[in-house]
């Protein structure tokens, strides 16, 4: 019954409401996460007090939910002298490419039936653009913060603007850099191609480097702490100083979406994707396979995040020019001597 | 920075923006306005007065004794040692002196206080730099610190603790037990709160070499306390005017060298372990004694006196209906309060109410060295510098 239903189009359209359903989900319990994680970090409580049907409390895990109801009924103001229309679409542009990225990551093993091949991604892992989608798609989040800031009519917040905009360009070349190293040892640009390369060894072990590189670039390329510069609620108050209700959430939103989407992509890098020993002969075992490195991830996150100061502007684009960007490059250099050497 | 703009000529405007009065790192009512190069701070402009109650002016229709709560209302994260330094000053006016348990006590509140305040500025400092977990580490011991105040006086902020030529009450083992807690789990946080800070490389980035204040700057624009202390003066109040018996104490005035953020970062951490010290010698040695002056026309006569004999209780009616009496003069007396020397000038003209009085806030000759101190530095520097120079808007404003 079950093998009858399964067509590659009805395979598909589940494929997309799960990723959606389940990316979205996970944007709701990263917020929680951050807060009974930051609460566990500083010795505290954290939210606990929200309960299903006045019982159930969950550990808070209702919190997310009485957020999102709080954030939809919120009066949506749109204070005076702004750019009406891109003040409007600017949280629609943050969040969009969040969501977006996602589709090419693989989750999962490939799998036949009745001879047709399945795979656990929604775009098609043999699309040779695989890389540079992510890549391409995952930097323009940074317009949705550069239009807000702009549309804000708000001097703090342009300043949270161009901090966002040259962070961004600073960050995405070390990353890419560091990806060089990851194409170049496998030889294509398709994520199933650099999952099955590192079948037995992740790249994390070889590229060191490249892995680290990159590691502190997703921070940058997501604005959290310690290079959350352009929020620095402390310094500038933030980007999105003007927004209120679901618009202020859509950036929120963004931020987490933007975060699992760079653990994602970390994950299928540097740790193996979806292999794990002995896990990922099942497919669900490698599904949760990867669903377990994504959220060892996305704690580093967290922890990172409620341990350490925040950088000043200068010495972030120090770091991303003198040092990032010449690591990314020697680990090419080491990465493509190797490979000549070998043939 | 300026030569590259010289070479391809771009026209740069000056961006001017308003850091308060309402600013998550105002931490009270101040007002900045910064003249802004991009990131880079061009000029600033300090204005104040946004919390302007006129506290001295209401000074001058009230008793001696109704000023103490006002004083809890200048630096509000250290309250008892603004009563401390108050009473101490009428005390002088008067030429007395508290019993010695009273003077013990009073040792006691003041460095709790200091440890409070100082657990208050170094956190908030942390969480303006963006460690926000150094903050609630250590922000616990000042809850501690006042649950022994709520013990003490009865009151956690405005405490209202002292009066003239002593204290308001006894304490008893019950806090005496806590504090010694206290003392013993203290300096454990310290020292996780160092572990966090001190050695970190991008806080000490973003705090060496910041807000840098020469010795003679400081000494110029009248610093006190740890701020001139961080630029290298040895000059604490305890040690060179003591008051309170403090020359009984053993401890040490901490230094710093440049005078920077993170000088006086460093200065205000062993300042709370050398207030540890302090404590640890004062609630061993707490004199046997009265704790307010047996003098009923300074201090009210004790309950059973009031109820029970005539003298009593029209001493208690004169004291509360009139006030103490001061004899004609002027009197200056200073302590180190936590942010520096907190003065108070009282010009008596022989009543019960003072003619004037003028309140030295430590942070008002700081603060006016603000805009120096961030030419040149970037936004996020600013927030820093604001943070280490500890400016407490009720006491500046008063």
């Amino acid at each position: 019954m079950m093998a009858k239903l399964l067509t590659p189009e009805v395979f598909m359209i589940v494929k997309v409401v799960a990723v959606f359903i389940i990316v979205l989900t996970m944007v709701a319990i990263g917020t929680w996460v951050e807060r009974r994680g930051a609460a566990f970090i500083q010795d505290r409580v954290g939210p606990n007090r929200v309960a299903l049907f006045g019982k159930f409390r969950i550990m808070g895990l209702t919190q997310p939910v009485a957020d999102g109801i709080k954030f939809f009924f919120k009066e949506d103001v749109i204070p005076d002298n702004v750019d009406r229309i891109l003040f409007v679409i600017a949280p629609i542009i943050a969040f969009i490419p969040a969501t977006m990225t996602f589709a090419a990551i693989p989750f999962g093993r490939p799998f036949d039936v009745n001879g047709v091949n399945y795979f656990l991604s929604i775009l098609p892992p043999a699309t040779n653009i695989g890389v540079l989608y992510i890549l391409a798609i995952g930097s323009m989040g940074v317009y949705g913060i550069i239009i807000g800031s702009w549309a804000s009519n708000n001097k703090w917040s342009i300043l949270g603007g161009m901090r966002a905009s040259a962070q961004v360009i600073s960050y995405e070349l070390a990353m890419t850099m560091a990806v060089v190293g990851v194409v170049l040892s496998t030889g294509s640009l398709q994520l199933d191609e650099v999952i099955s390369a590192q079948t037995g060894l992740w790249n994390v072990v070889p590229q060191f480097l490249g892995a680290l590189v990159f590691f502190v670039a997703m921070f940058a390329e997501t604005n959290r702490l310690p290079f959350d510069l352009a929020e620095g609620e402390s310094e500038i108050i933030g980007y999105h100083t003007e927004y209120g209700s679901m618009k202020f959430s859509m950036f929120a939103l963004a931020e987490y979406a933007n975060m699992i989407t760079a653990a994602a992509l970390f994950v299928t890098l540097y740790l193996g994707g979806w292999h794990f020993p002995w896990l990922d002969q099942w497919i669900w075992g490698s599904i949760l396979a990867f669903l377990m490195k994504l959220i060892f991830i996305l704690w580093i996150f967290v922890w990172v995040r409620w341990t350490l100061p925040r950088f000043r502007y200068d010495q972030l684009m120090r770091l991303g020019w003198k040092v990032m960007i010449p690591l990314s490059l020697v680990n090419m250099v080491v990465v493509a001597i190797f490979l000549a050497y070998r043939g | 920075m300026t030569d590259i703009k010289k070479e391809i000529d771009v026209k740069t405007d000056r961006m001017i923006v308003n850091m308060g009065p309402s600013h998550p790192v105002t931490h009270g009512t101040l007002h900045i306005v910064l003249e802004l190069d991009g990131e880079a701070v061009a000029a600033s402009d300090t204005k104040i007065g946004y919390l302007h109650r006129g506290v001295e002016k209401l000074g001058e229709y009230r008793t001696y004794h109704k000023f103490i709560p006002f004083t809890d209302r200048l630096n509000y994260t250290s309250s008892i040692n603004n009563n401390v330094g108050y009473t101490l000053a009428v005390e002088k006016l008067l030429g007395i002196q508290s019993p010695p348990r009273a003077q013990v006590l009073e040792v006691i509140a003041c460095e709790l206080g200091r440890i409070a305040d100082h657990i208050v500025c170094v956190g908030i400092n942390a969480v303006d730099i963006g460690a926000f977990t150094v903050f609630l580490y250590i922000f616990k011991y000042r809850e501690l610190i006042y649950d022994i105040f709520s013990r003490m006086s009865g009151a956690r902020l405005t405490t209202s603790y002292t009066r003239i030529g002593g204290v308001m009450r006894d304490l008893d083992d019950k806090t005496i037990q806590m504090i010694r807690d206290f003392l013993r789990d203290f300096p454990s946080a310290i020292d996780e709160l160092e572990a966090l800070l001190t050695r970190n490389r991008i806080f000490y980035d973003r705090t060496r070499g910041i807000g840098e204040f020469s010795l003679e700057d400081a000494i110029q624009y009248g610093y006190t306390g740890p701020c001139l202390r961080a630029s290298g003066l040895e000059w604490d109040l305890r040690k060179n005017q003591p008051y309170l018996g403090y020359e009984n104490y053993e401890f040490e005035v901490p230094t710093g060298t440049r005078g920077d953020v993170y000088d006086r970062y460093l200065v205000r951490v062993e300042e709370m372990r050398q207030s540890v010290r302090i404590l640890e010698q004062a609630i061993e040695n707490i004199p046997e004694g009265p704790v307010i002056i047996q003098d009923s026309r300074i201090a009210l006569p004790p309950k059973e006196d009031v109820y029970n004999t005539i003298e009593g209780l029209i001493s208690h009616m004169k004291l509360v209906m009139e006030g103490v009496k001061t004899p004609v003069g002027e009197v200056y007396s200073a302590t180190e309060a936590a942010n520096g020397e907190l003065g108070f000038y009282i010009v008596s003209d022989g009543g019960s109410k003072p003619y004037r009085i003028r309140v030295r806030p430590p942070c008002f000759p700081i603060f006016s060295s603000f805009d120096e101190q961030v030419k040149g530095h970037m936004v996020a520097d600013a927030v820093a510098i604001l943070g280490s120079l500890n400016i407490i808007a009720g006491e500046l404003d008063r």
